[in-house]
């Protein structure tokens, strides 16, 4: 068979301008699903970059929350509840929020607010200047460097704005795994200061962040939390809500999947069609063939071969493509909402090994009906 | 007879039914035998070119058996008929069919890739029989390079590469000036006729009648006669 599919490979990339149409359709097929996932996974990364970057490994949270932007107000007890329960080694609060920053100039800026337990700083960011102790100083508020962070005016360690009509002074900058998505710079603060300086509700804990004494326990914690009428998730499932969240509410998953299936459909169109031009093109040689005695499963062999040398190729070049664009964008944009995940790789290569399939499920039957007796006959 | 090549006996085709219903080929029996090389002539549409696929395994026909070296073809299932074609057959289109994306050695070596043959031997083994018609120094040439002749010593070596029993040429002059079409006949008579070979042309070039061993000639369907090839080229 080695023989053959390399009589198959000069066959098809020696019609050099068949092979190029092929390719191009492939890789440009390959590059729209892989951008368009890429993007999506990206957004829903960004979307929880808050549970990201706090890294907690239980949330607890009231029912209702949908996603980690619309927090609902949970009572103190909560919070001492989830502290006296059995498996918790400690509990902290945690305050989530938005507001509106006035700046030097006079003009404002929404910020997204969090605040951290006073006394742990759980889930305080790594700083690139200034000192987290200074959290503690008259006003003192930290600012995230991410790609909304000149929204601020890029302000520094001494910066001085104002917040409901509170000032507010910069004590640090600092650095995050995940930029959020919102467009919206971040402001770390303690718990205190948060629901001292930004008008809430009756209550004010957006959440409760624990951590278990062992993995074992957080079944218990989940069940006594359950218990109380809150619900408590690990970090992945809360991930995992904010993408649900995000893919079934918003209607963003939707037109990502409408998005991935047009890419499809240009895709087999492109290279469907090309790869069947191509078959007929050449269907007096695979006659010849046939006639001179290869046997049609040889046939067939070949032209999978042909199909899925192609699809693989084209799925590589597409793959490189868009991870060069994708680096190229974070040159620019540091926080760039694109990242390519195993979930779109794998689903790029299904859609392409349909693509070849059925471009090659199409040229075989054409290739299987032809009569040798044609070729003679001229 | 141990020296049969070709055994056709009741053999009949016909294509479409009822009012549509064609006979191409009509109650035909014929016998070759190997070291001969027998023309198949007659006018257009007279059913040389079906002749030639039901004698090659290539069209089943619809009554009648074809024994190739002993062997009834049409009882072999489509596996076995295309081994059959692959080792014992060796075609030489009119059209010649070479593989423009190959260059001439590649194409040469097809019968021998399809054997599973190691694809540098082939190649090797290949230029060898280009170095027979005369083509040595095209090797690396594509066909389209090649003048009309050429191709068809191409497509001749083709076809003598897999060393098949049976060697079978449809309408070998039909592209071919005079001059060009004697000389590859004559090639053929004299380099690739053996005492192992039977060689099938057909033909209705009578310039050509020279080199054949005996003249079949068709007309309706039916061979209505045999003559020798040099005695038919007396009457043309």
């Amino acid at each position: 068979m080695k023989g053959i599919l390399k009589l198959a490979y000069k066959l098809l990339v020696n019609d050099k301008a068949k092979f190029t149409a092929l390719l191009v359709g492939i890789t440009f097929a390959v590059f729209l699903m892989m951008f368009i996932t890429s993007m999506f996974f990206g957004v829903l990364n960004h979307a929880s970059a808050n549970v990201v970057n706090i890294g907690a490994s239980i949330w607890v949270m009231d029912p209702s929350v949908q996603a980690i932007i619309s927090s609902i107000g949970m009572p103190d007890y909560v919070l001492d509840a989830v502290r006296s329960m059995q498996g918790v080694k400690y509990a902290v609060p945690l305050y989530s929020g938005g507001a509106l920053v006035k700046l030097p100039d006079g003009a404002y800026q929404g910020v997204t607010v969090v605040g951290l337990d006073d006394t742990s700083l759980f889930g305080r960011p790594m700083l690139t200047e200034g000192k987290i102790e200074n959290i503690y100083a008259e006003n003192g508020f930290i600012v995230v460097a991410d790609a909304e962070y000149e929204k601020l005016e890029n302000p520094h360690v001494g910066s001085e704005f104002e917040l409901n009509d509170h000032r507010g002074v910069i004590v640090g900058v600092a650095k995050v795994t995940v930029s959020g998505l919102f467009g919206l710079p971040t402001l770390y603060t303690t718990y205190d200061r948060a629901v001292q300086y930004i008008p809430n509700p009756r209550y004010t804990i957006s959440y409760v962040l624990a951590e278990p004494k062992s993995p074992e326990d957080v079944q218990k914690i989940k069940q006594q939390v359950a218990a109380l009428g809150y619900v408590a998730l690990t970090k992945q499932e809360f991930i995992n809500k904010n993408a649900s969240f995000f893919v079934f509410q918003t209607g963003g998953g939707t037109n990502i999947l409408i998005m991935t299936l047009i890419s499809f459909i240009v895709g087999l169109s492109i290279s469907g069609q090309t790869f069947y031009t191509f078959i007929l093109e050449n269907l007096e040689r695979f006659g010849a063939l046939k006639a001179i005695g290869t046997r049609s499963s040889e046939l067939v062999g070949m032209i999978l071969f042909q199909a899925s040398f192609t699809a693989l190729t084209g799925y590589g070049l597409g793959v490189g493509l868009c991870t060069l664009l994708i680096l190229l964008a974070k040159l620019r944009l540091a926080s760039y909402a694109a990242m390519i995940t195993y979930p779109s790789l794998l689903l790029s290569f299904v859609m392409v090994l349909v693509i070849a399939g059925i471009s090659s499920y199409v040229g075989v039957r054409r290739v299987l009906r032809i009569e040798p007796f044609e070729i003679f006959r001229g | 007879m141990p020296n049969i090549a070709i055994q056709a006996t009741g053999l009949s085709k016909w294509f479409g039914e009822g009012e549509a219903k064609t006979m191409a080929v009509r109650d035909v029996n014929l016998q070759a035998s190997f070291g001969e090389m027998i023309y198949i002539v007659g006018p257009s549409g007279s059913g040389k070119t079906t002749l030639l696929s039901l004698l090659s395994g290539i069209l089943r026909p619809n009554s009648g058996i074809v024994t190739v070296d002993g062997v009834d073809i049409w009882s072999l299932n489509a596996d076995q008929l295309a081994d059959f074609r692959l080792n014992k057959v060796g075609f030489v289109f009119q059209d010649y069919h070479l593989f423009p994306r190959l260059n001439t050695a590649e194409n040469v070596a097809i019968p021998l890739i399809l054997r599973k043959t190691d694809w540098e031997e082939a190649i090797r083994e290949a230029t060898k029989y280009l170095d027979i018609v005369g083509l040595k120094g095209r090797a690396d040439l594509p066909p389209i390079k090649l003048s009309g002749g050429e191709q068809q010593r191409v497509a001749i070596a083709r076809a003598m590469s897999g060393q098949p029993e049976i060697l079978i040429l449809d309408e070998p002059t039909a592209s071919l000036d005079s001059d060009t079409g004697h000389a590859i006949l004559k090639f053929v008579h004299e380099n690739v006729l053996n005492s192992n070979r039977c060689i099938v042309v057909v033909t209705h070039d009578a310039r050509i009648y020279e080199f054949a061993t005996r003249i079949l000639k068709m007309e309706d369907g039916r061979l209505t006669g045999t003559e020798s090839g040099v005695a038919a080229m007396g009457k043309g």
